[in-house]
């Protein structure tokens, strides 16, 4: 009998917990989804944040450029040795300035400038959005009739979304003339040569997919640390946990749009 | 310090709450408020910490959405407004924070001219400036203009924090904790600011607290929240003068602290 009442509460009690934690689950995605529809509203409305967002590009787009700088050129210069000694197997080495061309521009530009931006841009949005939230900035914005989404959600999302596109092409420009750098130390290659190879190897579809990319990365960036930040709670705990929230979410995410893309483009191409 | 002398207009409710109910989760934090603050009038919300005190002027100035009850501010019911007629409203409510809110990436200066710069659209930069200046001697810190507010004491966070709500000249104040880790002179300072708020800008105000020193000092009315309800109101003298043990716990507590 005993046995009988505390299968049966602890059954009770588990089925509360599921039940709670599924309605937790349907209401933070009702929450994402409110979030980032109300972007698309307020992003066309009056008034526009113009200092803000041009405020915002600076901090996204030139503030990144010295680490843009340095890891776009060395992995530029790395990919370029790593691949050379696959490809001088086959005697193909002449090769090298096309395949450089079609992995920087297809794939590791944008993904590299996401990922960069996403440890750097993506954390601190996360990081002071939520310390605002934690110390009610975000309420006085409020309070004093000011809308606090307008101002820091959408100025930081159009610079990410804005910004992650320009630097995406500094980076493959940079990583191409890494590849170059070793390509012309190693194969003699003129500078005219390896671009003419370059440009030849890739189509207007590769870089329009990767202006696509780049676009669809800088929103996800921007959103993400945006809403992680927001809805962040719990003190300075909470900033904390937006902030390294906001880059694991952000890469996860990145991740599958790459694959996603890449399929579609596939498709396309 | 003895609370000085107000024009209070008993004619004019400027907030009127009835019925007041909102809880968290599961938890009630406030259980049937009724409340009236007249024009003019300081009124002091006391209570413990974490009896609901700062969630009723949350809900005031619509921050928190009540669970059923009515609440009026300036004759508008803050529930039902537009969120266009909400922000109309709170041009005319002015929220001090606990921890004074100030944005921290802008200067003093800055953080004074936000709200002036997207709700005075047709002023000039020197009216601006102007204005900036006269908040700023309002609360005795004209030399800060130019620092940032990571720069400031705790004290003079409050101060700017106050000078913020008041550039926009709002009929109505609401005081969160307004002495809450300040030392004791300090919070005499922010004491005689708010009394002299009250005077100069003609402003209504609710003030939660937990420091009676304060509670006393700029109080026309005390209220004390008690098991999410208001249990006793009057003068600050009338408020305590009781046999409920929890109301004499609460100022033995503050008084031999």
């Amino acid at each position: 009998m005993d046995h009988s009442n505390r299968d049966n509460n602890t059954t009770r009690r588990r089925k509360y917990f599921i039940t709670k934690r599924l309605d937790r689950l349907f209401l933070e995605l009702y929450q994402i989804y409110s979030f980032v529809a109300r972007f698309f509203r307020e992003v066309f409305v009056p008034p526009y944040e113009g200092r803000e967002i041009i405020r915002q590009c600076y901090e996204v787009g030139v503030k990144s450029l010295p680490l843009i700088s340095i890891t776009a050129f060395i992995i530029g210069i790395v990919f370029t040795n790593q691949s050379r000694p696959s490809l001088a197997e086959f005697g193909a080495t002449s090769w090298l300035p096309a395949l450089i061309s079609v992995a920087i521009v297809r794939a590791m530009g944008p993904l590299v400038t996401a990922i960069i931006a996403s440890g750097k841009v993506g954390s601190s949005i996360g990081a002071e959005l939520g310390s605002m939230r934690v110390t009610e900035q975000i309420d006085a914005m409020e309070v004093s009739a000011t809308n606090p989404y307008k101002f820091l959600v959408v100025s930081r999302v159009l610079a990410t979304t804005l910004m992650i596109p320009a630097l995406t092409m500094y980076t493959t420009l940079v990583s191409l003339l890494g590849g170059y750098l070793n390509v012309h130390q190693n194969e003699l290659t003129t500078l005219t040569t390896f671009f003419t190879q370059v440009f030849d190897a890739i189509t207007f579809l590769d870089i329009i997919a990767s202006a696509v990319k780049s676009v669809l990365f800088g929103f996800t960036i921007g959103m993400v640390g945006c809403y992680k930040g927001y809805y962040s709670s719990k003190g300075t705990e909470g900033v904390g946990k937006a902030a390294n929230s906001s880059v694991v979410t952000a890469m996860f995410l990145i991740f599958i749009e790459e694959l996603l893309t890449m399929q579609v483009i596939n498709a396309i191409r | 310090m003895k609370k000085p002398n107000s024009r209070i207009d008993y004619n004019e409710k400027v907030i009127t709450i009835q019925g007041l109910y909102k809880s968290f989760d599961d938890f009630d934090v406030l259980k049937g408020v009724d409340l009236d603050l007249y024009k003019g009038e300081n009124l002091v919300v006391l209570g413990r910490s974490g009896t609901g005190k700062s969630v009723l002027i949350k809900i005031i100035s619509g921050l928190l959405r009540p669970d059923s009850g009515l609440v009026n501010v300036l004759g508008q019911e803050v529930d039902k407004l537009t969120p266009k007629q909400l922000d109309a409203l709170r041009l005319k409510i002015g929220f001090s924070f606990q921890n004074s809110a100030l944005y921290d990436s802008m200067t003093v200066k800055e953080n004074l001219e936000f709200p002036l710069i997207r709700h005075s659209k047709e002023m000039t930069a020197r009216d601006r400036d102007r204005i900036i200046d006269i908040v700023l001697e309002a609360v005795g810190l004209s030399q800060t203009i130019n620092q940032m507010p990571s720069e400031l004491s705790g004290g003079q966070r409050k101060r700017i924090g106050i000078a913020r709500t008041l550039i926009l000249r709002p009929e109505v104040m609401l005081y969160d904790e307004p002495t809450a880790g300040l030392d004791p002179i300090t919070s005499q300072d922010i004491n005689t600011l708010i009394n002299e708020v009250q005077r100069r800008f003609n402003t209504s105000s609710i003030i939660i607290t937990h420091d009676l020193t304060c509670a006393k000092a700029v109080g026309d009315r005390v209220v004390m929240l008690l098991d999410g309800q208001f249990q006793r109101q009057g003068t600050f003298e009338e408020v305590f003068d009781t046999n409920d043990e929890r109301v004499k716990a609460f100022y033995n507590y503050n008084f031999t602290e």
